[in-house]
């Protein structure tokens, strides 16, 4: 029965939203931290998907091939007072992009709950296979 | 009698493993619908059906000798259920070629045709029984 192997294609694809959800908790909430434990300022995550096979009769599920620093640009603010400040005045804030942040939570969430319908429709048909003949 | 009931059933068995392996490459490429580069695909439903009902009635009935541990049972398996690429209706710039909605719309109507499969499979039992009964 490939039917019970969607439950794994399902589940990997949700546990691989759910850390990508994490990802963009993490970054929206650091959106603000100019300093962190290494006092350099927070860098954003973004993970990398990558489709891998799951069980025999090709079906693929997804995994999560690494959570990579934000390749963009440090956003650098002008202010003076703050302590973290450089000789100028700048302080150079976390990269993160909190619109971009909110597209990719949407993205997750929806592709998430799209896994979720996928397992209670299987659901219903396994539990419509085992009545066969009765 | 025995291959002859066979024969009667064999129609929906073979649809139905057809239409449980096509659910899985579905659920397969909506869990893969944000992993860059994945190419979706599908099975050829009636090529399949056509292909698989040729080789069951070919073997219908007749058991292969397996004498030695390393021999074959001859159990006809779905045949030439080649998976093949789809073709992308709109281009993707992360390579990916899943159309979320298609594939969402498909695997909603396989589930219902497997539904349907399973209920004529159920009523044929069903006739047998009453026949058998009388």
């Amino acid at each position: 029965m490939s039917l019970f192997n969607i439950f794994n294609v399902a589940g990997s694809a949700m546990h691989a939203q759910s850390q990508r959800l994490n990802t963009v908790a993490s970054n929206l909430a650091n959106a603000d931290s100019a300093t962190s434990a290494n006092g350099t300022p927070y860098k954003a995550k973004q993970v990398v998907f990558a489709a891998t096979p799951v069980g025999e009769n090709g079906a693929t599920g997804v995994q999560v091939a690494g959570v990579i620093d934000d390749p963009s640009p440090m956003k650098t603010v002008y202010d003076p007072k703050n302590p973290l400040a450089d000789a100028k005045g700048y302080v150079t804030m976390p990269n993160v992009n909190v619109v971009e942040e909110m597209v990719n939570m949407i993205s997750a969430s929806r592709s998430y709950q799209s896994n979720v319908e996928m397992m209670n429709t299987t659901k219903t048909l396994l539990l419509k296979t085992l009545n066969i003949g009765q | 009698m025995l291959d002859r009931l066979d024969e009667t059933l064999n129609f929906h068995v073979q649809a139905l493993r057809l239409r449980d392996q096509r659910q899985q490459v579905l659920a397969s490429n909506i869990a893969n619908a944000d992993t860059p580069n994945y190419q979706a695909r599908d099975l050829d439903f009636r090529a399949s059906l056509q292909s698989a009902l040729k080789g069951a009635t070919a073997s219908a009935g007749v058991k292969l000798a397996a004498p030695g541990p390393g021999h074959l049972n001859g159990t006809p398996g779905v045949a030439g259920a080649g998976l093949l690429y789809r073709t992308p209706s709109q281009g993707n710039v992360d390579g990916n070629t899943v159309d979320i909605d298609a594939e969402r719309a498909a695997f909603s109507d396989n589930a219902i045709h497997y539904e349907f499969n399973l209920t004529r499979l159920n009523r044929q039992i069903q006739g047998l029984l009453a026949v058998i009964k009388g």
